[in-house]
């Protein structure tokens, strides 16, 4: 029985680590080329699921709704590129954390003033509506899965775009050292906005992903925000392959974490202390892990700046 | 007489803040509202030492506030009110916060940086969300505002407004000493260039994590105080979107002086009491405004005169 629970909490973990990849992504490259800190990250996946719910709304289907929010949101992503942060490449950290700050502001509310603060349901497409039994009586939902292998999808495009094209190769030449390239006569203002419109688009796509089995809501995406941080420092800044890893042993410490810390706690203390201090462990439980990998790797698991 | 001058702002405030309750703010909403901007602009005042003085952007350091505040719940809910227990645990509480994740943030600089202090703040705010014992998600009561000595100074408002007062100038004048003593000096050394400090003999290791350790033993103290003005304390005041509004007090006041700070804090409370009652989406037009102060007031409201006079002299 708890082998069960471990393999369900086991695959939950999973989807959330490709949730995170996905949003972790965009940023990972945004920051790692453009040397942008970009907090409105987390509201692209917020828009993301909105325009899924709009869509899906109007369109009746899931399907229409993936096919129209992507180029929606790769807009909205080229109109902020445009309208904001263009002209924050050259101003310091400081004022890029403010400028997206003032962006997730004017997001979040605009989304509670469009839709309303109540949550909006996505139904599910119908052709994954079930799922496989996974041990007697059991079902993992078909769904669910088809979130984990879209992601992997999605993570084995990335790393063929990233590692095999021409464009990924002035990305990871930009994640390396943009004044160089830039010296060498590519256009780096347009490859920034490339970077910054695709990454969008990926954070669109996670929300997309996400809204039917998440209730739709302003903030969604700030808490995933702070996640998707944490991978990216853990990964490295600027490697696609580190927030992948780092992704996926996230998502995984943050679910297991959720279910078995209590659990295990149960063993030294009392049933309501060790639900209480277990709650309070687990939510911590991923910071922790990333204070340890960068007490000892400061710079992340797969560093890609030279110095 | 040019330090004074250049102290004016600030001292201009701290004046009118004296002078308030007769000026037509005796009245308790205007009172609550201003021990709110004080208390917030303790806070301020110390992430901008961090800010403008160490060059350590911090975005976690509502959890400071957190810490302190959270001291004033527990020791409250053990029936611990004295105001000389309980504000120095409220400190010690939130120094120690800043010195167990500082000793790791420090290691790294820049961007790095923000990050991480942005996902200690949060681990504060995850932590506080799951306190079933203090209400967790939907905040605590406090049973009674702290005590004096025995004596419930605290409970009546005019003398609030002036503890606040005191507190606020005592966190300015804190501030402005250490910027202004040796270790300011080589906490800027150390902005300017950290290899030259370095040479220089200095290591920047103690020197920043010092300065963080400070800055959030203020911040904790204004928690502290925070918790006694609204006795009421919720997860949601340490959020990391809090800590996203003190840096905006800090560089909407301008980080070229601790005076920018008090200017941004009480320039903050204010647009957000007059937006708030006008338009219910009024974090729109916050966000569009901060995002206008960014682009095109680089040194905040106390850099706009010297702004205004270079633009007037230009054309």
């Amino acid at each position: 029985m708890s082998l069960t629970l471990l393999l369900v909490q086991g695959l939950n973990g999973l989807q959330l680590g490709i949730l995170l990849f996905l949003i972790a992504a965009g940023l990972t490259l945004v920051f790692g080329v453009m040397d942008f800190i970009n907090l409105a990250h987390g509201v692209q996946y917020m828009l993301g699921a909105y325009l899924a719910a709009y869509f899906a709304a109007q369109t009746g289907s899931f399907w229409w709704a993936l096919a129209l929010a992507l180029p929606a949101a790769l807009l909205v992503g080229l109109v902020l590129e445009v309208l904001v942060f263009r002209h924050l490449y050259d101003r310091d950290h400081l004022a890029q954390v403010l400028a997206t700050f003032g962006v997730i502001l004017i997001l979040n509310d605009g989304v509670k003033w469009l839709f309303g603060a109540a949550p909006l349901q996505v139904p599910m497409p119908a052709d994954l509506t079930g799922g496989i039994p996974i041990m007697d009586g059991l079902l993992y939902p078909h769904y669910r899965l088809a979130i984990i292998g879209g992601g992997l999808a999605t993570a084995g495009l990335l790393w063929w775009l990233v590692e095999r094209t021409r464009i990924g190769m002035l990305i990871r030449a930009g994640a390396t050292n943009a004044p160089m390239v830039a010296a060498l006569g590519i256009d780096i203002r347009r490859l920034f906005m490339v970077v910054f419109g695709f990454g969008a688009m990926l954070a669109g796509f996670a929300g997309v992903m996400a809204a039917p089995i998440l209730s739709v809501e302003p903030g969604m995406g700030d808490n995933l925000l702070i996640l998707a941080f944490v991978v990216i420092v853990i990964g490295g800044i600027g490697s696609v392959r580190g927030a992948f890893l780092a992704a996926l042993l996230v998502g995984l410490v943050e679910t297991l974490g959720r279910s078995l810390m209590p659990d295990l706690l149960r063993l030294l203390l009392d049933a309501s202390q060790a639900r209480q201090v277990g709650a309070a462990l687990a939510s911590m439980l991923v910071y922790i892990a990333m204070a340890a990998i960068l007490a000892f790797r400061p710079a992340g698991l797969f560093p890609v700046r030279a110095g | 007489m040019r330090t004074l001058a250049k102290e004016a702002p600030a001292l201009l405030v701290l004046g009118a803040l004296a002078a308030a309750p007769w000026l037509g703010f005796g009245e308790s909403w205007a009172l609550t509202l201003l021990a709110r901007a004080m208390i917030l602009a303790m806070a301020a005042v110390s992430l901008s030492f961090l800010v403008g003085g160490a060059g350590l952007v911090s975005l976690g350091h509502a959890a400071m506030l957190g810490f302190g505040a959270y001291a004033v719940v527990i020791l409250d809910d053990a029936q611990i009110v004295e105001a000389w227990v309980v504000l120095p645990v409220a400190i010690t509480a939130a120094a120690g916060f800043a010195l167990v994740t500082g000793a790791v943030a420090i290691r790294t600089s820049g961007v790095h940086f923000i990050m991480i202090t942005l996902a200690f703040g949060q681990m504060a705010y995850f932590t506080a969300t799951s306190l079933s014992g203090y209400g967790g998600d939907d905040g605590y009561t406090l049973y009674a505002r702290t005590e004096l000595g025995g004596s419930r100074i605290l409970s009546d408002r005019l003398s609030f407004h002036f503890i606040c007062l005191g507190a606020l100038t005592l966190t300015w004048l804190v501030c402005r000493m250490l910027l202004a003593s040796r270790f300011g000096r080589v906490l800027r050394a150390v902005r300017g260039n950290p290899l030259r400090a370095q040479a220089l003999g200095f290591s920047p290791y103690p020197y920043r994590l010092l300065a963080y350790v400070i800055a959030g033993g203020l911040a904790g103290a204004a928690g502290f105080l925070f918790a006694n003005a609204t006795e009421f304390v919720a997860p949601a005041y340490i959020a990391w979107q809090r800590s996203g509004e003190l840096l905006f007090m800090v560089i909407l006041g301008g980080i070229g002086g601790l005076h920018g700070a008090l200017l941004g804090a009480f320039g903050f409370v204010l647009l957000e009491e007059v937006l708030s009652h006008q338009w219910e989406h009024w974090r729109i037009a916050f966000g569009v405004l901060l995002i206008l102060a960014v682009l095109y007031l680089p040194g905040g409201l106390a850099g706009l005169p010297a702004q205004l006079a270079r633009r007037r002299g230009g054309g």
